[in-house]
């Protein structure tokens, strides 16, 4: 059986890349964003405000970027909770199988399929001028904007995992309520939301997982200014977004801190996305 | 029961009955909102995109900003196209894919024969969190590593390392479930026929499964073809065809951010973009009408 041996090792081989690619992927980031920390100090990047490029005065620190990232992806994870909820509960619940549901299920699927740099050019030509008109912010840019594309970018992501466990809702249950003459709508909050409410959570955690590292929508939207920001509609500048303006003509000490950027976006994305699918896991 | 209680208990039923509605007419409601953006973007894309598109269009490279600009005082159609975006595209695409499918069938094979193993459960969760990197954070590692490394300057080949790295966590997991849907009665009948074990693999799992396989593939593709962001920190664009993999090349996402960024070139904006997502949402569909025979 020296072949069936060969077979194995080839396949175990495969699985090494794996090792291989995180290995690589820790050791280049770790490398490359060592000048930064060793300049400034990890705490000391992380929590400056200063993002200055001058030579000679350079001073570069993460927390603006830190701060944009977060707030316009906890928001557009607001503004998507609703709208991915009902659609889940259209689907999976409302209009289960038919064909309505189906053909609204293609289209949230189809939405996961658009490109992140068409959402920013639809963004930045229908939704920017549409908060301008409104008054909130001159120009229409900043974390609200980016916030609302995040929304809908986000949406099938919710709503393909929150379709799965609403669908996984034991019928015997539903049916028993019915016949204690619950309507529809008690049925969803008494026996769907509670029987699903740890799916559903990882569900949106996984979603926020997503919105915290895209970027070219985002960079498109969020008026790219190096502040923390100050309001709703104050402009400002995402983790992702700040590598994607910057890295091409960035070298020395700003290279190594956009670097750094990446290698905090990476954990804390790894961090988001391990805990939604430790729960998952858990519910399954 | 006196009339009293029996009128409390009718409009109770009554305001329960008629919050049941209005929670089904919210739901309604906020469902074909959350779908609305879709329909929106395309209609832009179509109206504002389409009288670009023409022969010029898929054969020849984008305008320089002065005859762009000459055109759009002339208020003529911008001259060109963007044919060093697609066979860039289709170039990245294609070595992105020499490298990612074998070793991630290979790994998603290795998966599904290990099930329960402490090593495959750690391949396992490594390939998931590799799904959830930002694809900019890939653009990074794909620099250090090889335009740092190997080019010494951008390159196609620094754009496909870090389009197949998104690529595998995706085409490993659907090829791990697509095998664990196979019944393993048809492994066995083969192992009882004493065909040898790499033969199992290649004459009856890939070819049983191969619609699961290809479905996988293909959303991959549809993922990773409109990706921006990794590219821009990797093969940076080239106003020129480009089919060496050593050299900056173009592509349809990187053109559509120069055309963005370029107020004479704003109608091809909206031709490229609108070729990009049809071309996404095309794969999407096939890949969904595979799946849909598969099951």
């Amino acid at each position: 059986m020296k072949s069936e041996k060969i077979t194995k090792l080839i396949l175990i081989i495969a699985s090494l890349v794996i090792l291989l690619i995180f290995a690589g992927m820790a050791w280049a980031m770790i490398k490359g964003a060592y000048p930064a920390f060793q300049k400034f100090g990890f705490f000391g990047f992380l929590f400056s405000t200063e993002w200055n490029p001058t030579e000679g005065k350079e001073a570069y620190g993460a927390m603006p970027f830190i701060a944009g990232t977060v707030i316009t992806s906890v928001l557009a994870l607001i503004i998507c909770f609703p709208l991915a909820f009902s659609t889940s509960l259209f689907i999976a619940e409302y209009f289960r199988k038919r064909r309505i549901a189906i053909i609204l299920g293609t289209l949230v699927d189809l939405l996961a399929g658009v490109p992140s740099i068409v959402y920013g050019l639809w963004g930045f030509y229908t939704l920017r001028p549409l908060i301008a008109s409104l008054g909130f912010q001159g120009q229409g840019y900043g974390i609200f904007t980016s916030g609302l594309i995040l929304a809908i970018m986000i949406i099938p992501y919710a709503t393909s995992i929150s379709n799965e466990i609403i669908t996984m809702v034991p019928n015997e249950l539903k049916e028993a309520a019915y016949s204690l003459g619950a309507t529809r709508l008690e049925v969803i909050s008494s026996v769907i939301i509670p029987n699903s409410r740890s799916g559903l959570v990882a569900g949106y955690i996984l979603a926020l997982g997503r919105a915290l590292g895209e970027t070219m929508a985002v960079t498109m939207l969020i008026g790219n200014a190096n502040i923390i920001p100050n309001g709703l509609f104050s402009p400002g500048n995402s983790m992702a977004s700040v590598i994607a303006n910057q890295f091409g003509e960035a070298d020395g000490l700003k290279l190594s801190s956009l670097i750094a950027i990446g290698l905090l976006l990476f954990g804390v994305t790894a961090i988001v996305n391990a805990i939604g699918k430790i729960i998952i896991r858990k519910f399954a | 029961m006196d009339s009293k209680e029996r009128i409390a208990e009718g409009e109770n039923s009554n305001w329960r009955e008629r919050k049941d509605k209005l929670f089904f007419g919210i739901v309604v409601i906020l469902s074909f909102i959350t779908i609305s953006p879709i329909a929106l973007i395309l209609y832009k894309l179509i109206v504002k995109g389409y009288k670009q598109i023409n022969l010029d269009f898929f054969f020849k490279v984008a305008p320089d900003t002065l005859q762009a600009m000459t055109a759009v005082r002339n208020g003529e159609l911008l001259p060109g196209g963007i044919a060093n975006g697609i066979t860039g595209t289709l170039l990245m695409v294609a070595v992105a894919s020499v490298i990612a499918i074998p070793l991630s069938i290979l790994i998603g094979i290795f998966l599904y024969e290990n099930q329960g193993k402490q090593y495959a459960n750690l391949i396992r969760s490594l390939t998931d969190i590799l799904q959830g990197v930002p694809s900019v954070v890939l653009g990074i590692i794909a620099y250090i590593w090889i335009v740092q490394g190997i080019t010494k300057g951008f390159s196609a080949l620094a754009g496909s390392v870090a389009l197949a790295i998104m690529m595998l966590p995706l085409i490993i997991r659907s090829t791990e479930e697509t095998l664990k849907m196979l019944p393993i009665s048809i492994k066995e009948a083969g192992a009882a026929l004493g065909v040898p074990y790499h033969k199992i693999i290649l004459k009856v799992m890939i070819p049983s499964g191969f619609s699961g396989l290809m479905t996988g593939i293909l959303l991959s593709i549809s993922r990773v073809i409109g990706e921006t962001a990794p590219l821009m920190l990797t093969t940076l664009g080239s106003t020129a065809i480009n089919l060496n993999i050593t050299k900056p090349t173009s592509a349809v996402p990187l053109q559509i951010w120069e055309f963005y960024n370029n107020p004479n070139m704003i109608d091809l904006v909206w031709s490229s973009s609108l070729f990009l997502l049809g071309f996404v949402l095309t794969l999407n569909i096939i890949a969904k009408r595979i799946s849909n025979q598969f099951n």
